[in-house]
């Protein structure tokens, strides 16, 4: 994005961007920021704060540093906390496998064949976006009880597989339509079928599409509730929502510090993911205005 | 491809969604389902899902409806009794105006902020990258099980918001436990992940030609003049695209109010949005047959905003060429 180099169009924005002005505009947008961040960052503050400090110290340096919160927190449920976060990682990694190959075939389909009734799959396709899970949960639930899958992952994890998210079929259709048509019909020409042409020319070159599938599919899967609220009732499958959700009821409001420590712990990963993938991120949510 | 055109309504079935690129180039007419094998190859995974996962469960889900299921026994054909059911079900009411009150407050407040931040941002400020970060943050965590939990405890009684309102000598309530309040706290968690709309802002705002900005400062038009008639005419397709986004969104919101009323909805169901009453009665009383039917009055809700949305739109969104 060339953003910061373009030049003000309008005879305010050239204003704005007079000395004083423009100081005062960022000093605004600093204080704005920092208060949009402030619970955050005093949360993360307060995780090493002893808990009856949390709810006298709204600042955000401890008085009395302590690692304690973790510590306790680790080992407050029946398991320690890295079995919650090593069951939130096989669901998380489950999942990207899943839509990056699921999701990537169905959008080669209808970003370059030609086939019977390719509108109404398309229209079809796109419907399933919107369809709010909350219709599908009960027969779902009910085939997967019929399944014996209740408390494994596969509830989890095969529907990606199957394309369900179509979400990012949508976003990656977008993408491959943008690439030349000239390299696919270069290589049919060199006696190229589609298995090769979408191996070796639209994947390669959808690796953009495909980063940004990537991210969105951990930070929504890793953050994602309701459905592993359903399907996972068993503590030993518990993944780090529902078992950060345990812990709420099982302890009492005077764990505030290890709940916050563990909260912690539970954003770290998005956070990570955000520093390292914003440019897919932005160009993500700018083409498809996914969230 | 302008953002334009990419935001329309697209994630709507429309007539002319896979483009005809031979009509267009005209140049060889290639045979219409000659990739027939193929297409069924590759969409083999997709095709299993929409009827396994997706289009199964939407007819069984309607088909439950129509039945008195727990789980356990056999389901009864019990025909519409599960819908009069709700005509008298308070709890389902309540849940309706909460939902629709939080539907309807935070969803033009977080949409008002995020045209607002764009607007200043996109003045072209050094460090624009960074501030749209920073911003754009909340908006990833919002629906999380931990920042849940940090609202639950910011507005408690003993909170991060009453400890500073002490400061300036505020007895504050606990927010989140009083009946009046509780509901806000979740609008303003919405309203603070007002990033994602802010970013789909400014790339719209990116778009629109800087003479048209030019040419209305040489006619003597003022900032209020420009923004009335340049910038929100030409950003409606993106305000709408965001509008019918985000009212999808905010419908199904479930992870917030669970975690902050610890599940029951409270108090005195001021939280009880209705994800949490269809969750509380599918999977805490195994009134599936009943869950089901709430299900499909939510599809309906969200099915009949969204087309008031698009048949509204005709009159107040314009589109370029």
């Amino acid at each position: 994005m060339r953003t910061e180099t373009t030049r003000p169009r309008t005879p305010e924005k050239r204003a704005a961007n007079r000395p004083p002005r423009r100081y005062l505009t960022h000093a605004g947008l600093i204080v704005f920021g920092l208060i949009m961040l402030y619970p955050l960052l005093w949360m993360v503050s307060s995780s090493f704060k002893p808990t009856d400090e949390i709810f006298r110290d709204p600042g955000l340096i401890p008085s009395n540093f302590t690692p304690e919160n973790y510590t306790e927190g680790w080992t407050a449920l029946d398991r320690p906390f890295h079995h919650y976060m090593w069951n939130s990682a096989v669901v998380v990694l489950g999942s990207i496998v899943g839509n990056l190959i699921g999701c990537s075939m169905a959008a080669y389909a209808f970003a370059r064949l030609e086939f019977f009734g390719k509108k109404l799959f398309f229209a079809l396709m796109l419907g399933t976006i919107m369809l709010p899970i909350h219709v599908l949960i009960v027969p779902q639930y009910i085939m997967f009880s019929q399944l014996d899958w209740i408390n494994t992952f596969y509830p989890l994890i095969v529907p990606k597989l199957l394309a369900t998210d179509a979400f990012f079929i949508f976003l990656m259709v977008q993408f491959i339509r943008g690439l030349p048509k000239d390299l696919d019909e270069a290589a049919r020409i060199d006696g190229c079928g589609h298995v090769r042409i979408f191996c070796r020319i639209i994947l390669p070159l959808s690796l953009p599409a495909l980063a940004t599938t990537t991210i969105f599919t951990f930070i929504w899967t890793w953050n994602d509730f309701f459905s592993q609220l359903i399907f996972l009732t068993d503590p030993d499958m518990y993944t780090v929502p529902v078992a950060l959700r345990t812990f709420i009821d099982v302890t009492s409001a005077t764990s505030w510090g290890p709940l916050f420590a563990l909260s912690a712990v539970a954003l770290g990963p998005v956070f990570g993911f955000f520093l390292a993938g914003q440019r897919y991120l932005v160009k993500g949510i700018a083409t498809t205005g996914i969230k | 491809m302008s953002t334009q055109q990419r935001n329309r309504p697209e994630a709507v079935p429309t007539a002319d969604e896979p483009r005809p690129e031979q009509h267009r180039r005209g140049v060889r007419a290639r045979p219409k389902n000659k990739d027939n094998l193929a297409a069924l190859g590759f969409l083999g995974p997709w095709l299993l899902g929409l009827f396994l996962i997706t289009a199964g469960p939407l007819a069984a889900s309607l088909y439950f409806s129509f039945t008195d299921y727990n789980l356990i026994g056999e389901h009864d054909w019990v025909g519409v009794e599960n819908y009069t059911r709700m005509l008298g079900d308070t709890r389902l009411h309540s849940a309706l105006w909460v939902t629709f009150v939080y539907v309807f407050v935070s969803v033009p407040l977080q949409l008002a902020a995020a045209l607002a931040l764009a607007m200043l941002l996109d003045r072209g400020l050094r460090g624009l990258a960074f501030y749209r970060s920073v911003y754009y943050l909340p908006s990833l965590l919002g629906g999380s099980v931990a920042v849940a939990i940090l609202w639950r405890q910011i507005f408690g009684e003993d909170g991060l918001i009453n400890q500073v309102l002490a400061f300036v000598g505020i007895q504050g309530e606990g927010w989140v436990s009083h009946p009046d309040y509780a509901l806000g706290t979740l609008i303003v968690l919405n309203v603070w992940t007002f990033g994602a709309p802010m970013v789909i802002f400014l790339a719209g705002l990116r778009q629109i030609p800087a003479m048209y900005y030019e040419a209305a400062a040489v006619d003597g038009a003022g900032p209020v003049h420009r923004f009335r008639h340049i910038t929100v005419p030409m950003l409606t397709p993106i305000i709408f695209f965001n509008l019918v986004l985000q009212l999808i969104n905010a419908f199904q919101t479930f992870t917030q109010a669970f975690i902050v009323s610890g599940g029951t909805g409270g108090p005195s169901d001021s939280t009880l949005f209705y994800t949490l009453y269809l969750y509380q009665r599918g999977f805490g009383a195994f009134d599936m047959g009943y869950a089901s039917a709430m299900a499909w009055l939510l599809l309906l809700i969200i099915g009949g905003f969204t087309a008031v949305n698009f048949l509204a739109s005709k009159y107040w969104v314009h589109y370029e060429n």
